[in-house]
């Protein structure tokens, strides 16, 4: 076994490396730091507590459920609630997770460099996030707004609650989403390691790369909308007012310009994870590399051009609900070709069932069922009865919980060893990952049946006949949250009292793992050549691979 | 084997001649979703469980998939996917095209109530009567905020905009009562702003709208409208014709054809519109309604564009009412050239 | 490992993790290229409300084009395009070490700014006085027409986003005017002073496309 960078130093008798961790242990030096990981870590911790912010705002939804009529808290409340949820959910949550918290870690790692390309720029990232989060906070904590995070006008233009520090909250977290996206692509493009093509570069790079055009190209367009109806409630424009000539659907169409690609932005980066864990789990090579690696790019691509499958029945023309509709079918194609190589990479592997495989094989299950409730959605005349039903509600919960959720726990336990230097506990990896997968089984595949069954979204009362299925989702809901609760508990022992985890406790050839664990601060002694694709295992002894020193 | 289905799935009673064709795509669309994503998660287990790692040192051989693998992992999702989508968009097109017989019923949303009025003069609030094995179109708008009609059973949905009409039709199969919901969120009522479609033997139906006409205020539904407070003959003929008066539209809008300031009404309806951009457009309801709410959009040729707008000084039903009003007005004149088509294409197939 | 002293530049330029400064010089403009799509994406959703609603209101936004101060917005786009010019010429004087002249030109750029920005100034005024504002307070009495209000919506919207990206990209200016005065920049390294002119080609760039819709046509 190769030794780690910190043992050869140990044995030359040259005093031990500090990683990035204990590199500076003052306060001041994480919130002034420079290093990608530190930053990683930063969002990690913050998208963690937000998680569980947007989570005790589901349970308590899920709780005023259990009852038809009025029940626990009023209408208002509920209205504000779903709101935060959302919107504490998708801003703070899913669209930074996965890009920000381990992105920034390992992206450099991956690509034999030092540091994300602007590294200034990347805390800056961090801190917007951090003020838009506070901003959308003091918006909640006066009330909060009732409108959705969809902000539909008139009504979010007309409303009296507080809806502008929440939009303008979101307008500063997009462009941490920006600035995060902007730093990845030109990291990509200018500091690759000498030998690393495009074409051996990791799996999860592509998909980082995809997500960040899309961040770049589709949040300005977000921006702007949420400004135009800041300044319709503020001032009285009237762009989107029919009392002033103007259209509320245009408003629809603007807001799911960002808001379709956001969802891919949720994504991409979750089947970049999965790429990554299902070849070192499966210690195998990807089945179709190319495949996977341009279906990213096409997802981004396509995922621009299907917005108006939201506005179907938003009083638009036959035509451009067709156009749309048919369009939104080729999204649905990348994906396909997606989970065929992820199986087809398990052929003939060297499979271990560790916790990221457990969480492999949820996201597999979930991302087909809701991949493919998405393409029924999108058949238009099945949308008509299905429009802003619980079916919505549980197709998007299946690929944002079921999947991304699930992808971002198997990178999690992936990379916990690379971040930290310490091993969790495995049986209660594997306990709290079928409590989740069984939880949320029983939290949303009610909610498909409930849309089915004609129950709209957003209800705060429901007629009685619901309330059967109300009752089973709340009940999943509750089982799904203690899952998540044992996670935290496990990985904070780990951290605290787990024993020192090796350099690369999964054997795995992805290139982030050619450094010690947890890294030094500056990731290589030396930059790596890079003379062979990530994940190959045909040998077993490392050697060849790339040059270290 | 339809219902068996229909149960299984908790879809609702199929109630509309819409229904039973969108559950039979539905059925089709989430067994292969069933199938799919069990088949999917199964052979991921059969694979851990064939291909489970037996030694640390194990090394796994270099796969990588032929050319025709790909194509299939493409080409049958495609086929699928764009099958799908042509099975859904026929019927997506056969509900948005209302069938020439429908009869109309004007739609108002508002929070939180729905208001209904017909064209001879019944209104009511929450309540929807229609006749069974009728087509029925809704002419739809809204007070305030966008709303959205919603009726499970029928399987049809149609968002409510303010400043515009949207429309939606359907066949009601069997008498009964239905529940109309919101489907799109509008505020602290929203999931209370229910209502209901009785549906109605035909004979029953006809019954109902007699004794409305007559005006038994005793049978009617619902809290008076303004239009309750007109002449006892409140057909919204004679009240177009009224608040055609009292809005001053005849201003500039005579009923005899005479050319003033804007076109005349007589013969309106139907004709077909040379507009000042050159285009020609057809004066239906639709037309009507945006001319009275954003007159600017189409001006006819050769008249000024003076017309002030009435959004928000007209309400639904008072808008519906000069509607018919001017479609009353057709002269006995014998028509030069060729007779034209009814207003509405007729709906190919069934 | 200090490529820096090789390399004869001031301290502070060349970042760690860069290998070469022509690396470090790629990464800087394709991020400042990145930059300056977010921003044309920005404002393309303003550029889309005005072709919707110039498509609905074709006589309202021609009528209320007709009553803004042709004269001022011509001497604006001057303004700003003259601005450009002297932009570029600080980045070549910089490119071939006259400080001096590059900090006159920047210097210039930033009263062609304070220029442009009166302009603005005396221009709202106006509209302030004649009442012709956005929405619910438009009150113009020339014109009445349904859709004027919404032109003014979309031309403060429109020019406001613009003018504060004027006063963004001014202090932008001043940064590099005062890193061209500490000798940051020479033939060697002047991309900080090339970034801070691209980003102002752009604020020129959204002005030469709002020009003629709003004024012209």
């Amino acid at each position: 076994m190769r030794l780690s960078e910190a043992d050869s130093h140990a044995l030359a008798g040259a005093p031990a490396v500090p990683d990035y961790l204990h590199d500076g242990t003052t306060v001041m030096s994480w919130l002034n730091t420079r290093d990608h990981k530190r930053v990683g870590i930063l969002f990690l911790v913050s998208v963690t507590f937000f998680f569980f912010v947007g989570g005790l705002f589901a349970l308590l939804l899920r709780l005023k459920l259990l009852q038809p009529g009025p029940f626990f808290m009023d209408a208002l409340s509920y209205n504000r609630l779903f709101t935060l949820h959302g919107i504490v959910m998708i801003f703070l949550f899913l669209i930074p997770a996965i890009p920000s918290a381990f992105g920034n870690f390992v992206l450099p790692l991956m690509l034999g460099a030092r540091d994300v390309a602007f590294p200034r720029l990347n805390l800056l990232s961090w801190y917007l996030y951090l003020i838009g989060a506070a901003v959308a906070l003091w918006g909640m904590i006066h009330g909060g707004a009732d409108t959705g995070w969809t902000f539909y006008t008139p009504y979010s233009s007309t409303t009296p609650t507080q809806v502008a520090p929440i939009l303008l909250g979101a307008f500063i977290i997009g462009f941490s989403s920006i600035l995060t996206g902007l730093n990845f692509i030109v990291t990509v493009h200018t500091l690759r390691a000498p030998g690393l093509g495009w074409m051996r570069m990791p799996l999860f790079v592509w998909s980082a790369y995809a997500t960040s055009v899309i961040q770049i190209l589709a949040t300005p367009v977000l921006a702007i909308t949420l400004l135009i109806v800041t300044v319709e409630r503020l001032g009285g424009f009237g762009l989107f007012d029919p009392a002033r000539g103007g259209d509320p659907v245009l408003f629809q169409h603007m807001f799911w310009f960002y808001s379709h690609p956001a969802v891919y932005i949720m994504i991409l980066p979750a089947m970049g994870v999965i790429s990554e864990t299902v070849c070192a789990f499966s210690r195998k090579n990807p089945f179709g590399y190319k495949a996977i690696a341009f279906s990213s790019l096409g997802i981004a691509f396509v995922g621009f051009f299907t917005w108006g499958h939201h506005l179907l029945v938003a009083g638009q023309s036959v035509f451009v609900g067709g156009a749309f509709g048919l369009l939104s079918m080729f999204v649905g194609i990348f994906t396909a070709i997606k989970v065929f190589n992820w199986v087809g990479t398990m052929y003939r592997g060297a499979i271990s069932f560790k916790t990221p495989f457990a969480y492999i094989c949820g996201f597999l299950y979930f991302l087909v069922f809701g991949g493919m409730t998405g393409v029924a959605l999108a058949t238009t005349s099945l949308d008509i009865h299905w429009h802003d039903t619980y079916f919505v509600v549980a197709h998007f919960h299946f690929i944002m919980v079921g999947a991304s959720v699930m992808a971002f726990l198997a990178g999690l336990h992936y990379w916990f060893p690379k971040m930290f230097g310490k091993t969790y506990h495995e049986g209660f990896g594997l306990v709290a990952a079928s409590l989740i997968i069984l939880g949320f089984n029983a939290t949303f595949i009610p909610q498909f049946l409930l849309g089915n069954f004609g129950m709209p979204r957003r209800y705060y009362q429901y007629p009685d006949h619901f309330q059967a299925l109300n009752v089973a989702s709340t009940a999943g809901a509750t089982l799904l949250g203690f899952g998540f609760v044992i996670i935290v508990i496990y990985l904070g022992i780990a951290l605290r009292w787990g024993s020192r985890s090796e350099s690369n406790p999964w054997g795995s050839k992805g290139f982030e793992w050619l450094t010690d664990s947890p890294p030094p601060t500056h990731n290589f002694d030396e930059i790596p050549t890079i003379t062979q694709m990530p994940h190959d295992y045909r040998t077993h002894e490392p050697s060849g691979v790339i040059r270290v020193t | 084997m339809n219902d068996l289905l229909r149960r299984l799935l908790f879809l609702p009673d199929q109630a509309s001649t819409f229904a039973k064709d969108v559950d039979q795509l539905h059925y089709f669309v989430i067994l292969t979703t069933f199938v799919m994503s069990t088949a999917v998660g199964l052979t991921a287990i059969i694979f851990f469980i064939r291909f489970r790692r037996r030694s640390e040192s194990q090394t796994t051989p270099h796969i990588e998939p032929a050319a025709w693998m790909e194509a299939l992992f493409v080409g049958v999702p495609l086929i699928f996917f764009t099958a799908w989508f042509f099975l859904g968009y026929r019927e997506f097109v056969r509900q948005f095209t209302p069938p020439i017989d429908s009869m109309d019923v004007y739609v108002m949303g508002k929070k939180w109530m729905w208001k209904f009025a017909y064209p001879d003069g019944p209104n009511s609030i929450n309540v929807l009567r229609v006749p069974a094995g009728q087509n029925v179109r809704l002419l739809m708008t809204s007070r305030d905020v966008i709303h959205s009609f919603y009726v499970p059973e029928f399987r049809v949905k149609m968002d409510v905009l303010p400043g515009r009409y949207t429309q939606i039709w359907f066949n009601a199969t069997t008498p009964g009562r239905y529940q109309i919901f919101c489907a799109e969120y509008c505020g602290a009522g929203h999931s209370i702003m229910r209502g209901e479609v009785i549906v109605l033997k035909p004979q029953e139906y006809e019954d109902w709208y007699a004794a409305q006409r007559r005006g038994l205020a005793d049978r009617q539904d619902g809290a008076p409208t303004a239009l309750d407070f007109a002449p006892p003959s409140g057909s919204m003929v004679d009240q177009g014709k009224r608040i055609a008066a009292d809005q001053g539209c005849l201003k500039c809008h005579t009923i005899d054809g005479t050319r003033h300031i804007g076109p005349s009404w007589l013969d309106l309806y139907g004709r077909r519109e040379k507009l000042s951009d050159g285009s020609v457009v057809l004066v239906d309801e639709a037309y009507l309604t945006e001319s009275m709410m954003e007159p600017a959009q189409k001006v006819v040729e050769g008249f000024q564009p003076v017309m002030p707008s009435f959004q928000g000084k007209l309400t639904a039903p008072e808008t519906a009412a000069l509607v018919e009003f001017i479609k009353s007005l057709q002269s006995d004149a014998v028509r030069t050239g060729p007779s034209e088509g009814p207003a509405y294409a007729p709906i190919r197939g069934r | 490992m200090s490529h820096e002293a090789e390399a004869g530049l001031p301290p502070g330029i060349l970042a760690h993790h860069f290998s070469s400064l022509s690396r470090q010089n790629e990464a800087m403009r394709l991020g400042m290229w990145l930059f300056l799509a977010t921003e044309i994406l920005l404002f393309a959703g303003l550029f889309t409300g005005y072709a919707v609603y110039r498509f609905q209101f074709p006589e309202a936004f021609a009528e209320c084009s007709r009553h803004l101060e042709l004269t001022l917005g011509t001497v604006n786009t001057l303004v700003l395009i003259t601005s450009s010019l002297t932009v570029a010429l600080a980045i070549h004087y910089a490119r071939n070490n006259r400080r001096h002249a590059a900090a006159v030109c920047l210097v210039i750029t930033i009263l062609f700014a304070f220029a442009f920005l009166g302009i603005k100034a005396v221009e709202y005024t106006a509209h302030f006085h004649e009442r012709s504002l956005p929405g619910k307070y438009y009150a113009f009495e020339e014109v009445k027409i349904p859709g004027a209000a919404m032109f003014f919506s979309l031309y403060f919207l429109m020019t406001g986003l613009h003018g504060l990206h004027v006063i963004a990209g001014m202090v932008v200016l001043g940064f590099i005017l005062r890193h061209t005065l500490q000798n940051r920049y020479s033939s060697r390294y002047y991309t900080g002073l090339e970034l801070g002119g691209m980003y102002w080609h752009l604020v020129d760039m959204v002005w030469i496309f709002l020009y003629p819709l709003l004024y012209l046509i």
